[in-house]
């Protein structure tokens, strides 16, 4: 086997340097081959990759690639083994070799090459000792992770011969990080073990003190000390890190809060409307998202990647349309009479989620994730996630828009005066109905677009609003009602405290100790941390 | 098209309900208690439709007894008070002659006095957590040793998996399988700080921080594996906040017992793939009578992108189990159904039959599926035969001296057998 081993290396490190010259030998060479992958269970594919792997032929490369994503079909009728694309209900063939359009097959003449986890595995370390040599910096980049992931001593050969001839600094880096994380776990003296400790140690992360911990808990004598000290460093440095991503995590919590309590902030905070079926509104702007993204996908799939941003303006009308028609038909029979309000709201809250039901059905919707939300990226020690950044910024960017809103324009300056004092408002010439009509449909319009911003990170489905109306109503209180800087420093706050009690008390105490704390402060502060002062709060 | 006709349907079934006995013809009842609106009905509703289903095609077929079957459909609402006093409804003022229904263990947990009371039969087909064989109700959906523990066993020996995640929502379900699962994983030799135990409040959305502390569990040199009793809903960010974070099924896979195709047609499933899930059916089952009833299915739904789930195949279970128990016993009556039910089998859509076990529990295979991109399962392991659904768990202290046997003479649902006593009167 350990000979086995040796030879693919050699062969990979002959085709590396031989380069294309090779791979154009003969291609139908390989095709007894990998037609053989379709037959048999895992074991017997475990054992046809490789013998791929054991030609050298980076020819066997997309093939190899196509199975671990589960696109490698064979034809029912004589078991040739095709790279498939999915096109509505049949399967477009793609040649694994010479990579030709191959014609089409209908949905039962072709079946699925499978793959479970270990063969993903498998294909991974082999992809990575295959294309270690490919001229594109990204390829080698990822292949030598790969081969990092893989530990595999068999590998230092090839890893020693593709560091000599690697230009690109950072890909040497990854090398280097892959060639350390083979060397523990060979037989290699302790003078290259304890280098590669330091190699891992530089490296810092998670990954690596997972290998440093086995190494500590595996070696002897002076490796494991070296091992033991790499370990304490980096969990200090870890440590620190750590108080940093709480502090992330607590800021886009807060700004999920923020953006769910914001309109609740106008219609409650700054009208005083008890209103309930504020969560609804932020429902409404969700699944027109999903409306958005269905007509996208059926007409113009190529716009997908901006199907949140054409959404943005819909939800707002959306929700906004459906805010003023509730506050003309319902809740303006019903100012200053709270518990009324109260209770016509939460009735209005059930017909809209029953009505969505029914439109909509009772299961999920899918709403995807455009390219630009997906994924993560390492800063430090810390892993960022895409959808999280773009929505602590949008939440940013929607308060500071509606804080121009209620200062710069007429229409805020109306909706100040209105709130302030109604009678003196409506002797200067301002006409108040419809004022409340338009600042309910503002707020109510605002929950909307945070519907498009929570239908990236939560479900879509009929019950969406009722998990964020009791966080919202929280907020705003706690913010002090009437204050939209206090909704956002109360988001905040509570996003932060509730994170960093997770990790010690569990999601669910850490919720229940929030709450006690809330109770406790407006013991104290019955009107919030920023509470409104003057005249304006008697009237 | 197919869809106005059974809202036809449904609609003269309520006509006749309420017109009662003046029907011309004599109908057996059965009773659905699914929720229709509220939090579970995503899940319930599916299940409603199915047992018209299946009560249509047994119309079909003739009906049972010479007699037409009759849909009593019932709204629950998700609200567990209520289901008790569905369940009352249905038997006293419907006289309906069993009842199809509840998902929830606490919505179960409602309606049992009732069942035991007023002496009715309920087939409850979820998985569910066990520690509990009750007289009146026969439990078609897997018990811990129907799911959990051959998962873990799959983990264990063909991931190599040494570090245990066990992450789920706070109730009864996650908490007595997490329970029974650590100690099972610690009589097989797992070190207590091998296993991390996480309980989350129901729609969490917010999994940052658990992701990451995973992603740091993980990271302890040993090969680490998800146990998930997450329930349904809250997955989605779940698995979101998983993909985001580039946790890949080939490092830290997650085994899920509570999600199933219905789920996932409502996820974005690239990020999953490869993400694993115990169930006792999956919709790809390669079988004759599994493509049968997946068409009828498309063919009563009206909708060919809807899929079938595992609680499905377990109504389909029980319905033919009562069926047939009514046919061997020739009348509806309650006491005759219990006696005549246990050892009937009927076929599964696995492609195997399934018998009532006289605990009240059924036999099933186990399949452990790989989620794949289309939001199907495939399947990459399973048992070589069929398990009996054990109500009291093997592992846990206060149960592993416990059985249930519902015949004669011994009739008793938790009978001890160190002390040779029935522990108490039914459950």
């Amino acid at each position: 086997m350990s000979f086995l081993k040796t030879f693919l290396v050699f062969l990979c490190v002959a085709v590396g340097l031989a380069g294309p010259a090779f791979a154009q030998s003969d291609p139908e060479a390989l095709r007894p081959l990998i037609n053989e992958l379709a037959k048999g269970k895992y074991a017997e594919t475990e054992k046809q990759i490789g013998a791929l792997v054991a030609t050298g032929n980076p020819a066997v490369a997309p093939a190899l690639e196509a199975l671990g994503e589960g696109k490698l079909f064979f034809r029912k009728s004589d078991g040739t083994v095709f790279i498939t694309e999915k096109a509505g209900k049949s399967y477009l063939l793609t040649d694994p070799l010479t990579l030709e359009a191959a014609g089409e097959a209908g949905k039962r003449e072709v079946k699925k090459v499978k793959v479970n986890n270990k063969l993903r595995r498998v294909i991974r370390s082999a992809l990575g000792s295959l294309t270690l040599m490919a001229p594109d910096p990204a390829v080698r980049k990822s292949a030598a992770e790969a081969v990092f992931k893989a530990q595999d001593p068999a590998s230092i050969e090839a890893l020693d011969v593709a560091l000599q001839a690697e230009t690109d600094d950072g890909v040497r880096t990854v090398m280097e990080q892959a060639r350390a994380a083979a060397v523990l776990n060979s037989d290699l003296d302790e003078a290259e073990k304890i280098k590669a400790v330091d190699t891992l140690s530089d490296m810092g992360n998670r990954d690596a003190l997972s290998l440093l911990i086995n190494l500590e808990n595996t070696s002897e004598g002076v490796v494991k000390e070296a091992a033991s000290l790499a370990v304490a460093k980096i969990e200090k440095s870890i440590a620190a890190w750590n108080a940093a991503q709480n502090i992330w995590y607590g800021l886009s919590l807060g700004s999920v809060l923020l953006l769910a309590a914001i309109g609740l902030a106008i219609t409650f905070g700054v009208m005083g409307v008890i209103n309930m079926a504020h969560g609804e509104m932020v429902m409404i702007g969700a699944y027109t998202t999903f409306v958005v993204q269905e007509l996208i996908r059926t007409t113009a799939p190529g716009l997908f990647d901006y199907s949140l941003l054409i959404a943005l303006p819909l939800a707002f009308l959306m929700s906004g349309l459906v805010g003023v028609a509730i506050e003309r038909g319902v809740i303006r029979w019903l100012y200053g009479r709270p518990l009324e309000t109260l209770l016509a709201t939460w009735g209005i809250s059930l017909i809209l989620q029953q009505a969505v039901r029914s439109i909509f059905g009772p299961t999920n919707r899918e709403v995807g994730n455009p390219d630009w939300m997906s994924g993560a990226f390492e800063l430090g020690q810390m892993t960022i996630t895409y959808n999280r950044m773009w929505i602590i910024v949008f939440a940013l960017l929607v308060f500071a828009g509606l804080m121009l809103v209620l200062k710069k324009t007429p229409f805020g300056l109306y909706t100040r005066a209105v709130t302030q004092n109604r009678r003196m408002a409506a002797s200067m010439g301002i006409r108040t109905p419809w004022i409340d009509a338009l600042t309910f449909g503002l707020g109510s319009g605002i929950a909307g677009i945070a519907g498009v911003a929570l239908s990236q990170i939560d479900n879509v489905s009929p019950n969406l609003g009722q998990g964020y109306i009791i966080d919202s109503f929280m907020v705003v209180v706690f913010g002090g009602v009437g204050n939209l800087w206090g909704t956002l420093v109360g988001a905040m706050t509570l996003g932060i405290v509730n994170k960093f009690l997770e990790p010690y008390a569990g999601a669910v105490l850490g919720k229940i100790f929030v709450l006690v704390f809330i109770i406790l402060f407006i013991q104290k502060r019955p009107r919030g941390l920023f509470a409104l002062k003057g005249r304006a709060v008697e009237a | 098209m197919k869809k106005t006709f059974t809202k036809f349907a449904l609609a003269g079934l309520m006509a006749s309900t309420m017109i009662g006995g003046a029907a011309a013809e004599e109908t057996i009842k059965v009773g659905v208690l699914h929720s229709l609106s509220g939090t579970m009905a995503i899940s319930e509703t599916t299940l409603k439709d199915a047992m018209l289903m299946l009560i249509e095609e047994q119309n079909k077929k003739g009906g049972l007894l010479g007699k037409k079957l009759e849909a009593v459909v019932v709204d629950p609402a998700s609200d567990w008070p209520l289901f008790a006093e569905k369940a009352r409804e249905l038997i006293e003022v419907n006289e309906v002659d069993a009842v199809f229904g509840a998902w929830t263990s606490v919505s179960r947990k409602s309606v049992l006095p009732v069942f035991e009371e007023l002496n009715s039969l309920l087939f409850y087909p979820v998985q569910y957590e066990g520690e509990e064989s009750q007289r009146n109700v026969f439990y078609t959906g897997a018990a811990p040793n129907q799911q959990a523990i051959p998962a873990v066993d799959y983990l264990m020996n063909e991931e190599g998996v040494e570090r245990w995640v066990l992450a789920g929502t706070d109730y009864v379900y996650p908490r007595t399988t997490n329970k029974i699962l650590e100690a099972y994983l610690k009589s097989k030799g797992v070190a207590e700080e091998d296993i991390m135990i996480n309980y989350t409040p129901f729609g969490h959305s917010d999994w940052q921080t658990i992701v990451s502390d995973i992603k740091a569990f993980g990271s302890a040199g040993k090969k680490t594996a998800v146990v998930s009793t997450i329930n349904g809903d809250a997955n989605v960010p779940f698995y979101k906040e998983l993909g985001n974070a580039g946790i890949k099924a080939e490092d830290i896979p997650v085994v899920a017992f509570s999600v199933g195709e219905e789920e996932l047609a409502g996820l974005d499933t690239a990020p999953l793939v490869g993400h694993l899930a115990a169930w006792n059916y999956f919709q790809s089952a390669d079988t004759d009578i599994n493509a049968e009833f997946i068409e009828a299915w498309h063919a009563f739904i009206g909708d060919e992108e809807r899929v079938t789930n595992d609680p499905m195949e377990a109504h389909f279970i029980g319905f033919n189990m009562w069926v047939k128990a009514v046919e061997k016993a020739g009348t509806t009556d309650a006491d005759a159904v219990i006696d005549a039910i246990v050892g009937v089998s009927v076929p599964n859509l696995t492609g195997g039959y399934s018998a009532m076990m006289p605990n009240h529990h059924i036999t099933k295979p186990v399949l452990i599926g790989e989620i794949q991109e289309d939001g199907q399962f495939e399947t990459v392991w399973e048992t070589s035969g069929l398990v009996v659904g054990d109500a009291w768990s093997d592992y846990l202290d206060g149960s592993k001296d416990l059985i249930s046997d519902w015949r004669a003479p011994m009739s008793c649902g938790n009978f001890n057998t160190a002390t040779g006593k029935c522990g108490g009167s039914g459950s």
